[in-house]
């Protein structure tokens, strides 16, 4: 076939691939930019023009990132809260859907009329806060993990997963004794691990990249997570930060601007590493809930 | 059905009524366990859905810090009357809707010719590793991008270094602190951000599009161009539709994430937002049934235009969302 293309085909072919290979570049070279001006050192890299690798290697970023108790602290509470948060989520809500799936349950018309209106109306900002103080969540930990432990969105893409289950199973569990409840975990989740994937994949990168959360609901500099924290030195340039907590050895090598960027970079590795994983999902999760949603 | 299930064990005059009762409290209890997961969601929606919808009243309300919602004086539409006529109102409304539709306009159709060409590749491995990095920025938090973007727009930031090379500019331009760029900045990194992600609905809807009628075009000398506007394009105007009516309906939902990151005191009269602005009046100020009101305004003039966009693709093209 492809000896028949005309000159006119080739010509269509070929800038394709090149406007394709340009997207590409520039989709990747501002992060590549980021990286390579992290292993420089700083004081160098204030002169600017590092463009493809660094022109003096130093780890020395690195070092500081790590040894930044702050930052540290502020990473443990994002691990936390990501963990915590994503399996109580996709815990929680594959239940309520579960509940919800088994036609005989009474009331669930009306269940499911109360989860699409909250698809289209909500209280907004003002009134939301309001309730996070009178509930006692502010300053809390607690407020990243439970008013995100349900989403209706991912109750849709649970229910369309849970339809295909073939009820058989489910009868012989209930002959042999077990409550709902127990059917839900013993046999509904652990045949539904590609939906549980999804949503928690999904979920999992929401609750590492949230940084407003915090800005919003908590003063206590403990609570911080990492998205927070390189918030205010981002948007408020506060790089007092990261300055006051330098080892003194290698204070002189760095500067805010490069410890800043190396902080990006290790905030963005997990992300990465998960990337390859929510590609498999992403797509298909996304799909159904395109259809249903 | 279980609305008639219910109703006889309200009216208990009527015969075989009791023995329905009976019957309905049986089934319960031996679904008491599915009640329980089910009403946990419920009692969830009630507190974090429903309870700060019932929050709204204080729009209507003086409503301060120290009171309940329910004992605060009503004012009436005196707060939608101060926004009305507040001088803020006009900034941040064009703000909103000058950066909206920039990125309706430009951010709109551009994942739509993406997903388009990106179609006619032919090495179907090529195509996978182009959408695979295109994909990659949706997945990094708004945070990193304010990042890569104070960064490359730094006084000795790459766009500065190549422009004094190019001898385009003569001195450094401190890009964030100037309002005049900041809707190019917000308009294009969102562009950078979301084409791949937002192009992924419509490769979907290609792939769904029968191949016969590619060949039927082949026959008929289509070139590739008419197949793409002609043929690919068509089969997916219903997915173009409902996108783009709730593009529309969304259109005085700036990007919250990211204005807040790259907004700041200097940049501030292209910057605000009604999003922002409701956040700086009510958690900062603390004038909270103002901001309520603000906020209301806004979900009343967004559902409008839901409706109006939805009215009028029904009438051009008869798809419609709703």
């Amino acid at each position: 076939m492809r000896g028949n293309r005309t000159t006119g085909e080739m010509i269509f072919d070929w800038s394709n691939v090149l406007v394709m290979l340009a997207i590409c570049f520039l989709t990747i070279y501002p992060i590549w930019y980021v990286v390579v001006n992290s292993f420089n050192e700083g004081q160098d890299a204030m002169r600017g023009g590092i463009y493809w690798y660094p022109r003096a290697f130093s780890l020395d970023n690195y070092v500081a990132v790590f040894r930044n108790g702050g930052l540290m602290k502020a990473m443990g509470v994002t691990v936390s809260k990501t963990v915590i948060g994503t399996a109580l989520h996709v815990l929680f809500t594959a239940m309520v859907a579960y509940a919800v799936s088994r036609k005989e349950l009474i009331g669930r018309t009306l269940y499911m009329y109360m989860g699409t209106v909250t698809l289209f109306f909500g209280g907004g900002l003002i009134p939301y806060y309001l309730l996070i103080r009178d509930l006692g969540l502010l300053d809390s930990f607690w407020v990243y993990i439970i008013p995100a432990m349900f989403s209706f969105f991912d109750l849709i893409i649970f229910l369309a997963f849970f339809r295909e289950i073939p009820e058989g199973m489910e009868e012989a569990a209930k002959i042999d004794g077990a409550n709902d409840l127990k059917i839900f975990y013993r046999i509904v989740l652990p045949v539904s691990m590609p939906v549980v994937a999804t949503i928690a994949l999904f979920h999992g990168v929401y609750q590492w990249n949230d940084y407003f959360t915090a800005v919003i609901f908590t003063n206590n500099a403990d609570l911080q997570p990492i998205q927070t924290f390189l918030y205010r030195i981002v948007a408020l340039s506060g790089s007092n930060q990261i300055a006051a907590a330098v080892p003194e050895n290698i204070v002189r090598k760095v500067t805010s601007q490069s410890v800043k960027l190396a902080t990006m970079v290790v905030t963005t590795v997990p992300i990465v590493i998960a990337y390859p994983f929510l590609q498999k999902y992403f797509v298909k999760g996304f799909m159904i809930g395109s259809i249903k949603g | 059905m279980e609305a008639q299930t219910r109703a006889p064990a309200l009216s208990a005059d009527r015969p075989g009524s009791r023995a329905k009762a009976r019957t309905f409290m049986r089934r319960l209890i031996g679904q008491r366990y599915l009640q329980m997961m089910a009403l946990l969601g419920v009692a969830w929606m009630i507190v974090f859905n429903y309870i700060p919808m019932y929050g709204i009243i204080i729009a209507f309300k003086d409503f301060n810090i120290v009171q309940s919602i329910a004992a605060a004086p009503w004012a009436g539409f005196r707060h939608f009357k101060t926004f009305l006529t507040d001088d803020s109102l006009l900034y941040v409304l064009k703000n909103t809707l000058g950066m909206s539709m920039l990125k309706l306009i430009i951010g709109f159709p551009l994942p739509i010719l993406f997903a388009l060409f990106l179609n006619e590749l032919r090495s179907s491995r090529f195509k996978k590793a182009v959408q695979t990095i295109s994909y990659l920025p949706h997945f990094l938090s708004w945070v990193i991008l304010g990042g890569i973007l104070t960064t490359w727009l730094a006084d000795v930031g790459i766009v500065n270094h190549l422009l004094l090379a190019l001898h385009w500019i003569q001195e450094p331009i401190s890009y964030l602190a100037e309002p005049a760029y900041f809707w190019t900045i917000v308009v294009s990194s969102d562009i950078w951000k979301e084409l791949g992600w937002s192009a992924i609905i419509y490769l979907a809807a290609i792939s769904s599009v029968s191949p016969e009628l590619y060949e039927a075009a082949t026959i008929d000398g289509a070139s590739r161009f008419q197949k793409m506007f002609l043929v690919t394009l068509p089969m997916i105007k219903g997915t173009v539709t409902i996108l783009f009516i709730l593009a529309v309906s969304g259109i005085l939902n700036s990007n919250f994430d990211q204005v807040f990151i790259l907004k700041n005191q200097l940049n501030e009269s292209a910057s605000n937002v009604i999003d922002t602005y409701v956040y700086q009046v009510g958690i900062a100020q603390g004038r909270y049934s103002y901001s309520t009101a603000v906020g209301l305004f806004k979900s009343l003039i967004a559902f409008i235009l839901l409706l109006t966009a939805n009215a009028v693709t029904k009438k051009l093209n008869n798809t419609s969302l709703l």
